[in-house]
């Protein structure tokens, strides 16, 4: 045989490309090199609303596409395509419609902070939209391999988003600090990978679960092993305790409306591989990883919350409020059931929202240089601003689980799948870990309505002449602050989703129940 | 171990020998260089000759990547980090920076080589289904890895094009020189945070 008929591509099967179920994440990615092109074809930097409005656009081309491919799914059944290593089923899609509409409210919300703060827009929204995708994928992948290089592109494009305001030493430290940690916990996870296929001989997830289904392994230590160092890798990227400890330093250091976009985007994706790596290809292992999920579960959610206790710094607060939130879904998880994955998908919509308005708000506060994140700049805000201070108070009481908002049927739901698969202990756990997390919540609200007055002296400020083109040293008064229109917007949207889903629940949680898997 | 070696032809034992000189030597190199120019050089050779062991043992597609990625990218990767940094500067390489180091490193290495060993006398790593397949049959293991690629794992491998596009936009983003501090550096930097009394800002910019 000559060497040239042994590389004659006699027999190779290319494998069949469905580009209509792929058009979500290739719009955000040809969106990418639009963004890019145009701002390297334009000979002067032009204003970051142009930008947004483009990130918007694409992300609601991503959006339409999505729903397209929702309706087809719901109609015509879900299938795989690309030699089975993306799942187009509900639940894949149901984070392909979440994430273009992360990407939309996270664009409009980025906009108004990179004009107030003066930065370049274009590679900031280029960025996202590639995280987008990451994250896209990841809900989508039906392949080890896959899911490693989705979790990659998601997670790389957000530790430079964390360092985006680089005059800033905390936003280095923060992009740093995510980068190493980020790059070690992919290290464990991959070497999870290759202990799983040396394990299993496939790093295909349902021939994974048809290998686990049909065959009884004697000594499973090397699979046990790899499901370990895949919950740690997975773990480290939604924030479980005890693998949370960059977060609280990200959190604070990163810009603060990446922090929100960082928190909805990395949760969604890496939630979303998580459930469908556990619930769907390791079910018949639940005697062994189930145990362990339970009691990072029950850590994170305690911890979570009693470390936000004792916050004095907002976006810490936010960061370790954002653990206990992780708890929550890790209890969906816990389940092991259709109702559990639905109650974890239905968390991370709630979640999403919740904390894009959350950091939105924090982000103005924090006025321009992004540094007032005391809890102290919180005081008398609603006598400063009323509807922002009431747009927060509905946002952090939403994250509290109070009814009449998403969050109240997003802890409702966990508890509820928790209780079907009958883990009352940590039902209880997540309960009591809610209850003390209304504090925390409930204390910055009570300083936004407080009328004690935190120093008497800033009231003397005169209000100087404010814009006007000329660019004089004005001293801006305590009592203005500045919410640009196009975060009015973001919050808006935020606000909306979490007040309108909250009171008119039914579709919200009819769309999370079709959001099933195709293997299952 | 001498019913191993006669299992292996001579030209095999020759490369083998060969190869594996190189890669001692060039492995002490790099540990006893003084000069870091030497010892990354002897890095060099140690890799090489890692690559022509996997030549040896068929995996030619190994082979090419150890040359291309290691001794290609990595040590030119250190090479300019040495010269960057300044090839006059003597470090004391030879000096320990930590107290017993040295013999730490001693003891992880005897611990590894154990683990080698022990691995390699055994076969109970794993459950059933051995996961290992012909090398070269029915095609080279070139030819099989690149219909891997371009079948079971082509949307894989096209999504690390997105990589390298982060990688350039991260660059661009990371790499960008800033003339203008913070309008406010001055005024907040030492403000204790909260104190709602003072915030000024340059308006109308």
């Amino acid at each position: 045989m000559t060497p040239f008929a042994a590389l004659a591509p006699a027999g190779l099967a290319i494998p069949h490309i469905d580009y209509t179920a792929l058009l979500p994440e290739l719009i955000l990615l040809g969106g990418v090199l639009v963004l890019i092109g145009v701002s390297a074809m334009t000979p002067r930097r032009l204003p970051t609303g142009v930008y947004a409005t483009m990130t918007v656009a694409i992300a609601a081309a991503a959006l339409v596409a999505s729903l397209r491919l929702w309706r087809d799914v719901q109609n015509h059944g879900a299938f795989t395509t690309v030699a089975h290593s993306v799942d187009v089923d509900g639940f894949a899609v149901y984070f392909l419609v979440l994430v273009s509409c992360i990407l939309i409210v996270a664009a409009i919300i980025g906009s108004g902070y990179l004009r107030r703060e003066g930065i370049a827009g274009c590679e900031y929204y280029a960025l996202a939209l590639i995280s987008g995708s990451g994250a896209m994928l990841m809900a989508s992948a039906n392949d080890l391999i896959f899911i490693f290089l989705a979790l990659e592109v998601l997670s790389i494009p957000l530790y430079v988003m964390a360092g985006f305001d680089r005059r800033r030493p905390t936003s280095q430290e923060a992009a740093i600090k995510y980068f190493v940690l980020g790059a070690f916990s992919s290290a464990v996870f991959v070497y999870g990978i290759a202990l799983v296929y040396g394990a299993t001989g496939s790093t295909n997830l349902p021939e994974i679960g048809a290998f686990l289904a049909h065959n009884v392994i004697t000594a499973n230590g090397v699979l046990l092993a790899g499901i370990a160092l895949l919950i740690v890798g997975f773990s480290f990227k939604v924030a479980a305790v005890p693998f949370h400890m960059w977060t609280p330093d990200v959190y604070q250091g990163a810009p603060t409306p990446v922090t929100g976009f960082m928190a909805a985007l990395a949760k969604a994706g890496g939630f979303a591989a998580f459930l469908r790596v556990f619930v769907a290809t390791f079910p018949t292992l639940r005697g062994d990883w189930q145990p362990v999920i339970w009691a990072l579960a029950a850590l994170t959610l305690v911890g979570g919350a009693i470390v936000a206790l004792a916050q004095r710094d907002v976006k810490r607060m936010l960061a370790y409020s954002s653990i206990n939130h992780a708890g929550f879904v890790l209890i969906g998880l816990q389940a092991v059931t259709t109702k559990g994955v639905a109650a974890s998908a239905y968390y991370l919509f709630a979640y999403a929202f919740m904390v894009l308005g959350s950091f939105a708000v924090v982000g103005v506060v924090g006025a321009k240089g992004d540094r007032r994140h005391d809890l102290e700049a919180y005081r008398g805000l609603a006598a400063r601003n009323p509807v922002l201070a009431t747009v927060f108070s509905v946002l952090l009481l939403a994250q509290a689980g109070v009814p009449f908002t998403t969050g109240f049927f997003a802890k409702f739901y966990v508890i509820a799948a928790s209780v079907g698969a009958h883990s009352y202990a940590l039902a209880v756990v997540a309960m009591a870990s809610a209850a003390i997390a209304v504090f925390f919540y409930l204390r910055v609200v009570l300083l936004m309505y407080s009328t004690q007055p935190a120093d008497p002296g800033d009231e003397a400020t005169t209000p100087g002449p404010a814009g006007g083109g000329v660019a004089t040293l004005v001293r801006i008064p305590v009592g203005r602050l500045v919410v640009q229109p196009s975060i009015a917007l973001g919050l808006a949207v935020s606000v909306g989703v979490t007040v309108v889903f909250g009171v008119w629940p039914q579709p919200l949680i009819d769309f999370t129940r079709a959001a099933t898997f195709i293997f299952h | 171990m001498g019913g191993l070696v006669a299992t292996v032809s001579l030209p095999d034992l020759a490369t083998f020998l060969v190869a594996a000189v190189i890669l001692v030597g060039g492995a002490l190199g790099v540990v006893l260089g003084r000069n870091p120019v030497h010892a990354a050089l002897s890095l060099v050779a140690t890799l090489l000759a890692v690559a022509v062991l996997f030549v040896e043992e068929n995996a030619q597609f190994l082979a090419a990547v150890q040359i291309i990625v290691y001794t290609g990218a990595i040590v030119v990767l250190f090479l300019f980090v040495i010269m960057l940094l300044g090839i006059d500067r003597r470090e004391r390489a030879l000096v320990d920076q930590f107290r017993g180091q040295r013999f730490v490193a001693l003891g992880l290495g005897a611990l590894v080589l154990a683990e080698v060993l022990l691995l390699g006398t055994g076969h109970w790593t794993t459950g059933a289904h051995a996961t290992t397949g012909a090398l070269n049959r029915p095609l080279s293991n070139v030819a099989q890895l690149g219909r891997a690629i371009f079948t079971t794992y082509l949307l894989p491998f096209e999504i690390t094009s997105a990589l390298l596009v982060v990688a350039v936009v991260a660059a661009v983003v990371l790499a960008r020189r800033f003339d203008a501090p913070h309008d406010d550096e001055r005024t907040l930097e030492g403000d204790p945070a909260g104190d709602a009394g003072d915030e000024s800002e340059v308006a109308g910019r």
